[in-house]
C-alpha cells in the first residue's frame, strides 16, 4: 500500500495546527502527526491477539484454533490486555487522587507552603456526605478528618470504599449484587495486575468482571476524591471567561506553559507569577511580564478555576514549543510526550519535569514538594525568565478563540435556580418536554490517527443540531472550546431550537466545559443528581445520555468507558479497538468486543462499543436516546414543537422608530 | 430567564437595594435606629424577610443586615458579547429586589407614607374584624389604599388557597389598555374565585385608578385587594405567598428553599403585568419567579417558555391587540384564561348555572312519560354522547355551541336525535382518561331536577320534564352542567371544556361514526388496563389521621376500600399533588402473580404501615389481606361452613349470617390490621375480576346485603356471565331469603350454589 502523506490540513482541523505542522516541516522535524504517518500500528497489538505476559511468548495468535503457549484463548488474552490497560489507566488517575489527598492533609496540618482551603463550603459539603462531624470544629480539623478518610480509602482491604456511597441507591445495590463494589482502590489495581498474571484468571467474561471493579474505584473512587479536593482546596469552578489556542501566547512576554494533569503546581505558578517580585524579575529580564498557559488537563484544570488560557489540548504540545516563543514547558503527570525534550532541543524551550514520579531523560528536573510548593513555583518562573533571552525567531498563530468554562455541578444547580432555588429541576424538565433531546459527554484525547478534533467537532456539532446537550472535558472539551462552541452565542446559533431555548433561557453555552479528564467524576454526579430529581428513571442507565470519545487514545480513556459502563452509561469510542479482533481472518475472535457491548449491557445497562465513523456514532448516540426517552414514556423528540422562547423578536421590534415600537411594544396603550 | 431579561432585571435590582440603602440611612439619621418598624397586624414581623432570612426585623437598624444580604445577591449584568451563565443570577437578583422592596415599604410605614394615599376612596369590606379601632376601610384609613394583608384576612383565605376553594391568586401590576378592560378582567377573576391583588403603574395611570373610576367596589370582600400605585407595593403580593407557607404550610422561619418550595407546589399565583415593563418590573418578577409563580404580559417582551423554577412556563407575552377575540372584552378573558392555564390553576366551578334546581339529591329522579316534554335516546330516536381530548390551543372553555334545532321544534312528548360531543384539554389529561371522564356524564346530567338520564355511550337516553323545560331548561344547559362539572370534580385533569350538542342529522352521523370508532379503540384498551398492564399501583393515605398504621394500595382492579378512589383518581391526585395521600408504588419484581404480590407493594405496605404489616396480597382474603381503616363501603368476611363469603354493605342495618351486624364487624375489620378472613371493600370491587382472585374470585360470594344486589344488579349480572354462570346472582343468599348460617346452607343447597363444589378456601 502506498503511504500517502497527509497535508497539515488532513492533520489538523484547527488552522493554529495547521500553520505549526507547516513550520515543523520548514524546520525539518517531525511531530506526533508525522511520527503517527511513519509508525504503522502492529495490526496484531491492535486486534488485541498479542500476549507477552510471561517468557514463553510473545504469542501472536492469528490463526483459527490458535492458543497461546500455555493455552490462553484469545478472547482470554484480549481480556487481560484489556483489563491491564483498565488497570493501568485507573492507578494513574487514582494516585493523582492519592496525591490530592496527601496535600490536603498537608494543608491541614499547615506544612504545606502556600497553599490554604479556598472552598470551605464544599469541605463542610463533603464531609457530611461521609458524615464528619462539623460542629464546633475548625476547618484544618475537618479537613484533616476528610484527608485521613480519603487517604484510607486506597489502602482499604476490606469491605466497600465509600465514595461509592455516592451513587444513586439502585446502582449501588447493582453493584453489590454483581460483587464490584471495589474494597479499596490500590487492592482491585493490584488484583488486576495479579489475575492478568500468566496462569490465574483465565476466564473472560470474569477477567472483565474485575476490570469493571478496577474500573469503579476510579471513577467512584480516586478521581471522584481528586476531583473533590482540587475544588476544596483550589475553588469549585464557576463560569468565568476564558481564552484558548495557541494565539494566547504572547510575543512580549515570559511563556511558561503548564502541561500534564495536577492543578497542585499549577495553581502555585499562577500565585507566584502574580508575585510582584516575579514579575518585577520578569521586567529585568526584558519581557512585559509572565504569561502562563496550559496545555491537556494542568490546563483545563487552571482555566475551570482562574481562567488562565488554554495553549491546547494533547496534540498541541508539541505545537506550543513549535512557536519558538516558549521559555519554559512545566510537566507534571500523564500525556507528556517524550519527544518534548528532543524538539525543544531545536529551540531554547526548557522541558522541566516536576513530578518525583517522571523524569524525562534529557529534561530539566525541579522536582515539587508541597511543603515548599511556593518557592519551587518561584525557581521554576525565575528558569523561564532567565531562558527568555535566549528566545530565536518567534512564529505565533494568530487564532484564538474565547469560551466560558467553569461548570462544575455545584454550579449547574445554582444556575438551574439560583442561591434560592437551586435543582436540576430545569434540566430534568427540559429534557422530559424534549426540549433538550438528551446529553451527551463528549471526552478524552487527541490521536493522530485521526484529524486533529475533526471526530470531536463533527461529533458535537451534529449532536447541537439534534438539540443534545453536551458536556465536555479533557482534550475533547478543549477541541469545542477553539471552535467557539463554549461561547453563549453558540447556544444561539449552532444548535436546534429546544437547546437554544434553554441556552438562552440559563445563559449558558451548548457545551458545557466540566473540568479536566479526572474530572469525569463530575458528569457522574450530574447524573446521579438527575435521577435524584426525578423523572429520569431511578439509575443513571435509565437518563437518554451517552458518553463519546471519539479521539481516545490513553489507558485512562479505557479506564473511564469501563467506570461510565458499569454506571450505566453507553460509551462510544473513536478510532479503533484494542480488542478488535480479526474477525475476517479469525473466527470469533471478536467475542470479547461483543462481550463489551452485549456482555455490559445485560449486567450493567451500560456498555462499550468502538466505531470509527463519526456519522455512526452520531446515529447511535441518537438512536440510545431516543430508545431511553422511549423507555422513560417521554414524548418523542420533535424540534418544531419549540422555540419559540428568548429575545429576537424584541431585539427586532427595538430597531423600529419610536412611534412604531410604542404601538408594537406597548399594543395594550392607545 | 432571557439576556434581555436578565440584564434589565439586574439592573432594576441594583437599582431598588441602591434606594432602599439610600432610604435606610435617611431614616436611621432622621428617626434612629431603634425605630420600630412593623407591617400592621400581622405577627410575621416583615414576613418576606422573616421567611427568607429567618430574621425577625422590629427596628430600622436591623434591615441593615437584610439589605447587606440583598446587595450579596445582586449580580453584574450580563456581557453583551461573552456572557456568562444569568439564570440563577437573575433570581438571585430578584429576591434582593423583594428584600429591598419590603425593607422600602417598611420605612414608608415609619413616615406614615403606607398604605399608600388615594383621597376619596373607601375599601370595601372587613372592616370591624380586621381593625377593631377604627370606623371604616380595612385597614382603618379612609382615602387610603390596602396596602399589606392583615393576618386575619390571611387565615381565612390562605386555608382556602391551601385546600383548593380558592383556585388561586394574581398580582396584576400595571395598567389595562382601557378602563373597560380592567373592569373585565378583574370581574373574570371574581367569577372564578381568584383573589386579586392591584399595583403599579404604567406613566403614572395604575388598573386601581381605572377601576375605582369604574366605580368597582375594591376590598377584602371583593376579592380584590389594591396594595398600591407602583410596583414596590406588589411586595405585599410575596409576603401573603411567604405567610401562607409558614401559617399553613408549617414551615419555619428561615426556611427559604421550603417555603418557596411550597408556594411553587400549592399557591396557584401569578403575575399579570399590564402595559410596558421596566427594569424594576422586569427585578420584581425575577423575585416572584423564585416562588414558581409565572408572569404573563399583555405587552411584547422576551418569552421564558422552558420549565422548572416554575411549573410551567416561566415568562408569557401575550401582546393584548394579537389575542384572538372579537372585541377587547373577549380579548381580557382569554388573556385571563391564558394566566390560568400557564400557572396551571385549577378552577372549581361550584354552582352549575341551569334554570332548574341541582345537585345529587335529584340524580335518581324519574320523568315519566306523561311528564316528559322531549326525549333523545330510547326506542324512537338516537342519542350518544362522546368525549374526546383535545389539544389546549384547539378548543375555548366553557363555549357551548348547539349544532341544529332547538327542542322547542319539537312537539310535546315528542322525540329527537341527540350528540353530546365533549372536548376536554388539559396538561394532565391523557387520552386514557377519556372514558372515565365520559362515564362522569351519567351522574352530572342526572344531577339537574326534572332530567332523567340512561345508558351511556350510543345507547343514552335521556328525558326532560316540563317543569323543566317550562323553567327555560334547553339544549345549551347539558353543556353548562358538564363544564361545571368536569372542572369541579375533574379540575385536576381537566383545564378546558368545550361542549358541542348536535341535533343536525348530518353532523350525527358524521359523529356518531366518530364515537363508535373511539367506542370500539376504548374497549380494547380498557380491557388493558388491569393490574398486570400497568408499573405502578397508588397507595392512598387520607384517612391516615383515623388509622395511622393502614394504608390502601388501589390498583387499577381494585378500587380504594372507600370506593370514592379508583386507580385513575389516584394516578389524577398524584399529577395535581405529587407530594399528596396518593403516591405510585413501583411494582418491581412481580413474586406471585395469583394471590397478588409484588416487591414493591410489599415494601410499601412494610413502610406505609409503619412495620406493623410486613406484607400484602392484593387479590386474597385469606393470607396477608389488606388492612382497612374504618371507611370501607362493604366487608367481605369469611363463612366457613359455606366454603365462601359474605358481603354486607354499609347501608344494610340487618343481622348478618356471620350473627353480627355491619357496625359490629366494622370493629374487626378496621383499625389498620390484618385479620384473614376479614377485610373492608369499595363496593365496585367485587365486580373486579380480581376479586379475591386468589381464593376462588367471585362464586365465593354465598351471601350479600340484598340492597346491595338490588343497587348493583346490572354489574353483579355482568360478573354472573364473566363467571360463566348466568344464574349465579340468583343462587347467591341475601338479607331476605338467610339472616343465619343454617338458612344460608339451606339456601346455598337447593340453589345449587357453586361455593359448595369449590376447594376448601382454608
Amino acid at each position: 500500500m502506498p503511504k500517502s502523506k497527509r497535508t497539515p490540513e488532513e492533520f489538523s482541523i484547527d488552522p493554529a495546527a495547521q500553520e505549526m505542522l507547516i513550520r515543523a516541516a520548514e524546520i525539518g522535524v517531525g511531530t506526533a502527526f508525522s511520527r503517527a504517518e511513519e509508525m504503522t500500528p502492529c495490526n496484531i497489538g491492535a486486534a488485541g491477539m498479542c500476549c507477552k505476559i510471561c517468557g514463553m511468548g510473545p504469542c501472536r495468535l492469528t490463526k483459527e484454533g490458535q492458543t497461546g503457549v500455555c493455552g490462553a484463548t484469545i478472547d482470554t488474552i484480549q481480556a487481560r490486555n484489556l483489563s491491564r490497560a483498565i488497570a493501568a489507566g485507573a492507578a494513574a488517575h487514582s494516585d493523582h487522587g492519592r496525591d490530592m489527598a496527601f496535600t490536603l492533609k498537608a494543608v491541614a496540618n499547615g506544612e504545606a507552603e502556600g497553599y490554604q482551603i479556598r472552598d470551605v463550603a464544599k469541605l463542610h459539603a463533603v464531609a457530611a456526605r461521609y458524615e464528619i462531624p462539623l460542629e464546633g470544629r475548625t476547618t484544618e480539623e475537618i479537613a484533616n478528618e476528610l484527608a485521613d478518610l480519603y487517604i484510607a480509602q486506597f489502602g482499604q482491604q476490606r469491605g466497600e470504599i465509600l465514595i461509592t456511597k455516592n451513587a444513586p441507591a439502585r446502582r449501588l445495590a447493582l453493584w453489590q449484587d454483581l460483587k464490584v463494589v471495589p474494597r479499596g482502590v490500590d487492592r482491585e489495581v493490584v488484583e488486576a495486575l495479579h489475575r492478568t498474571h500468566i496462569g490465574d484468571d483465565q476466564d473472560p467474561e470474569h477477567i472483565l468482571r474485575h476490570a469493571m471493579r478496577t474500573a469503579l474505584a476510579d471513577g467512584w473512587g480516586g478521581s471522584m476524591i481528586a476531583t473533590d479536593i482540587s475544588d476544596i482546596l483550589f475553588g469549585t469552578p464557576a463560569p468565568l471567561v476564558g481564552r484558548t489556542n495557541l494565539g494566547v501566547l504572547k510575543e512580549d512576554m515570559v511563556n511558561v506553559v503548564v502541561h500534564g494533569h495536577e492543578p497542585t503546581l499549577s495553581e502555585m505558578i499562577v500565585a507566584a507569577s502574580l508575585d510582584p517580585e516575579i514579575q518585577e524579575y520578569a521586567r529585568a529580564a526584558g519581557a512585559q511580564g509572565i504569561n502562563l498557559s496550559g496545555i491537556c488537563c494542568t490546563a483545563n484544570e487552571i482555566l475551570m478555576r482562574q481562567g488562565i488560557p488554554a495553549a491546547g489540548n494533547f496534540l498541541h504540545q508539541e505545537l506550543a514549543i513549535l512557536t519558538g516563543a516558549v521559555e519554559a514547558m512545566v510537566v507534571d503527570v500523564q500525556c507528556i510526550m517524550q519527544a518534548l525534550v528532543a524538539l525543544a532541543e531545536n529551540f531554547h524551550t526548557k522541558i522541566i519535569t516536576t513530578s518525583p514520579k517522571v523524569r524525562i531523560t534529557g529534561a530539566t528536573h525541579m522536582e515539587f514538594d508541597e511543603h515548599r510548593a511556593y518557592s519551587i513555583a518561584k525557581e521554576i518562573l525565575r528558569a523561564a525568565i532567565d531562558n527568555y533571552k535566549n528566545r530565536g525567531k518567534t512564529q505565533i498563530p494568530n487564532v484564538q478563540e474565547r469560551l466560558v468554562p467553569g461548570f462544575s455541578h455545584e454550579y449547574i444547580r445554582y444556575m438551574l435556580g439560583g442561591t434560592y432555588r437551586a435543582s436540576f429541576r430545569p434540566l430534568n424538565d427540559a429534557i422530559m418536554s424534549g426540549r433538550i433531546r438528551g446529553v451527551a459527554a463528549i471526552v478524552g484525547c487527541n490521536n493522530p490517527r485521526s484529524q486533529q478534533d475533526y471526530l470531536h467537532i463533527h461529533v458535537a456539532r451534529e449532536l447541537l443540531k439534534q438539540d443534545v446537550l453536551l458536556v465536555e472535558t479533557g482534550c475533547g472539551a478543549i477541541a469545542s472550546a477553539k471552535q467557539g462552541l463554549m461561547l453563549g452565542q453558540a447556544g444561539l446559533d449552532q444548535v436546534g431550537p429546544g437547546l437554544r431555548e434553554i441556552c438562552e433561557t440559563i445563559g449558558i453555552p451548548p457545551v458545557l466545559h466540566m473540568g479536566s479528564c479526572v474530572d469525569n467524576t463530575r458528569i457522574l454526579t450530574v447524573l446521579t443528581e438527575m435521577v435524584a430529581e426525578g423523572g429520569l428513571g431511578d439509575d443513571i442507565d435509565d437518563v437518554p445520555a451517552v458518553g463519546i470519545a471519539p479521539e481516545w487514545m490513553s489507558e485512562k480513556a479505557l479506564s473511564i468507558a469501563a467506570y461510565c459502563a458499569a454506571s450505566g452509561a453507553y460509551v462510544i469510542f473513536g478510532g479503533s479497538s484494542p480488542v478488535s479482533g480479526m474477525p475476517d481472518r479469525v473466527a470469533d475472535s471478536e467475542l470479547v468486543l461483543k462481550y463489551l457491548s452485549e456482555g455490559w449491557e445485560e449486567l450493567f445497562g451500560g456498555k462499550l462499543e468502538f466505531v470509527s465513523d463519526p456519522d455512526e456514532m452520531v446515529r447511535r448516540a441518537l438512536e440510545h436516546i431516543d430508545k431511553k426517552r422511549a423507555a422513560l414514556g417521554l414524548p418523542a423528540y420533535q424540534a418544531e414543537k419549540f422555540g419559540r422562547s428568548g429575545d429576537t423578536q424584541m431585539l427586532e421590534l427595538e430597531k423600529l422608530p419610536f412611534t412604531e415600537k410604542r404601538a408594537a411594544l406597548y399594543g395594550a396603550v392607545e | 430567564m432571557s439576556r434581555y431579561i436578565a440584564t434589565r432585571a439586574i439592573r432594576g435590582a441594583s437599582a431598588l437595594v441602591a434606594e432602599a440603602e439610600w432610604m435606610l440611612d435617611r431614616a436611621l439619621t432622621e428617626k434612629g435606629g431603634e425605630t420600630k418598624v412593623e407591617f400592621p397586624n400581622t405577627a410575621y414581623h416583615l414576613p418576606l424577610i422573616l421567611g427568607m432570612t429567618g430574621q425577625e426585623v422590629s427596628r430600622l437598624d436591623q434591615l441593615g443586615p437584610v439589605l447587606n444580604h440583598a446587595r450579596q445577591l445582586l449580580h453584574p449584568l450580563p456581557s453583551a458579547d461573552t456572557w456568562t451563565p444569568y439564570l440563577g443570577e437573575t433570581l438571585d437578583s430578584g429576591m434582593a429586589t423583594l428584600l429591598a422592596a419590603e425593607a422600602i415599604e417598611a420605612i414608608r410605614f415609619v413616615y406614615g407614607d403606607q398604605p399608600e394615599s388615594m383621597p376619596g376612596f373607601h375599601l370595601a369590606g372587613g372592616t370591624a374584624f380586621t381593625s377593631p379601632d377604627n370606623g371604616s376601610g380595612a385597614n382603618g384609613k379612609d382615602g387610603h389604599l390596602n396596602g399589606p394583608i392583615d393576618d386575619i384576612q390571611l387565615r381565612s383565605w390562605g386555608i382556602q388557597l391551601v385546600d383548593g376553594r380558592m383556585p388561586g391568586f394574581a398580582a396584576i401590576v400595571g395598567a389595562a389598555k382601557s378602563n373597560e378592560v380592567a373592569v373585565k378582567l378583574v370581574r373574570e377573576l371574581q367569577r372564578r374565585n381568584i383573589l386579586t391583588f392591584l399595583s403599579g403603574n404604567v406613566n403614572g395611570r395604575s388598573i386601581i385608578h381605572q377601576l375605582i373610576e369604574e366605580g368597582v367596589e375594591l376590598g377584602y370582600d371583593t376579592y380584590t385587594v389594591p396594595f398600591g400605585t407602583d410596583t414596590i407595593s406588589a411586595i405585599y403580593a410575596l409576603g401573603f405567598a411567604t405567610r401562607s407557607a409558614l401559617t399553613f404550610g408549617g414551615l419555619k422561619a428561615g426556611r427559604a428553599r421550603d417555603i418557596l418550595l411550597y408556594n411553587r407546589e400549592r399557591v396557584f399565583a401569578f403575575v399579570l403585568a399590564l402595559g410596558e415593563v421596566d427594569d424594576l418590573k422586569y427585578a420584581a418578577a425575577a423575585g416572584a419567579i423564585n416562588f414558581g409563580f409565572p408572569v404573563i404580559a399583555d405587552t411584547v417582551i422576551p418569552q421564558i417558555l422552558p420549565t422548572g423554577v416554575t411549573q410551567y412556563e416561566h415568562v408569557v407575552s401575550m401582546p393584548f391587540n394579537e389575542i384572538e377575540g372579537a372585541d377587547d372584552l373577549e380579548r381580557a378573558e382569554r388573556l385571563v384564561q391564558k394566566c390560568i392555564e400557564v400557572r396551571g390553576v385549577k378552577v372549581r366551578v361550584a354552582d352549575v348555572p341551569v334554570p332548574v334546581p341541582y345537585g345529587s339529591a335529584f340524580e335518581g329522579e324519574v320523568v315519566r312519560r306523561a311528564d316528559m316534554r322531549i326525549e333523545f335516546g330510547g326506542k324512537n330516536s338516537r342519542a350518544f354522547e362522546y368525549l374526546q381530548m383535545a389539544d389546549l390551543d384547539e378548543i375555548v372553555d366553557g363555549r357551548i355551541d348547539v349544532v341544529g334545532p332547538g327542542i322547542e321544534t319539537v312537539e310535546a312528548q315528542g322525540t329527537m336525535d341527540l350528540g353530546i360531543v365533549i372536548q376536554v384539554a388539559g396538561r394532565e389529561m391523557q387520552k386514557d382518561f377519556e372514558p372515565v371522564l365520559e362515564r362522569q356524564i351519567h351522574y352530572f346530567i342526572n344531577g339537574a331536577s326534572g332530567v332523567q338520564h340512561i345508558g351511556q355511550r350510543d345507547i343514552t337516553w335521556i328525558r326532560l320534564s316540563n317543569a323543566a323545560a317550562e323553567k327555560g331548561f334547553g339544549l345549551e344547559h347539558f353543556g353548562k352542567i358538564l363544564h361545571a362539572r368536569f372542572h369541579a370534580d375533574f379540575g385536576a385533569i381537566v383545564d378546558k371544556v368545550q361542549i358541542t350538542l348536535y341535533t343536525d342529522k348530518t353532523e350525527i352521523e358524521s359523529w356518531l361514526a366518530r364515537a363508535r370508532e373511539s367506542y370500539d379503540f376504548r374497549n380494547k384498551r380498557l380491557a388493558d388496563l388491569t393490574d398486570n398492564a400497568v408499573e405502578e399501583f397508588y397507595s392512598c393515605t387520607l384517612c391516615q389521621s383515623f388509622a395511622p398504621d393502614h394504608v390502601c394500595i388501589v390498583s387499577p382492579e381494585r378500587l380504594g376500600l372507600c370506593g370514592a378512589y379508583n386507580w385513575l383518581d389516584c394516578k389524577a391526585s398524584f399529577s395535581i399533588n405529587p407530594t399528596g395521600p396518593n403516591q405510585p408504588i413501583w411494582l418491581g419484581k412481580q413474586l406471585d402473580l395469583a394471590k397478588g404480590y409484588w416487591e414493591g407493594t410489599n415494601e410499601y405496605a412494610k413502610v406505609g404501615s409503619h412495620g406493623v404489616v410486613s406484607e400484602v396480597a392484593m387479590y386474597s382474603i385469606m393470607e396477608n389481606p389488606m388492612t382497612a381503616c374504618g371507611c370501607f363501603e362493604c366487608i367481605v368476611m369469611l363463612i366457613p361452613e359455606a366454603n365462601g363469603v359474605m358481603v354486607v354493605n354499609r347501608e344494610d342495618i340487618g343481622m348478618t349470617p356471620a350473627g353480627m351486624t355491619f357496625s359490629t364487624l366494622a370493629g374487626i375489620a378496621g383499625g389498620g390490621l390484618q385479620t384473614p378472613g376479614v377485610m373492608g371493600v369499595g363496593k365496585f370491587y367485587l365486580v373486579s375480576p380480581k376479586f379475591i382472585s386468589a381464593d376462588g374470585g367471585f362464586k365465593r360470594v354465598v351471601w350479600m346485603s340484598s340492597i346491595l344486589k338490588e343497587t348493583m344488579a346490572e354489574e353483579l349480572q355482568a360478573v354472573a356471565e364473566r363467571e360463566g354462570d348466568p344464574d349465579l346472582i340468583g343462587r347467591i343468599a341475601d338479607g331476605k331469603s338467610a339472616a343465619t348460617v343454617e338458612d344460608l346452607m339451606a339456601w346455598l343447597e337447593e340453589h345449587n350454589h357453586p361455593a359448595l363444589l369449590l376447594p376448601p378456601i382454608f
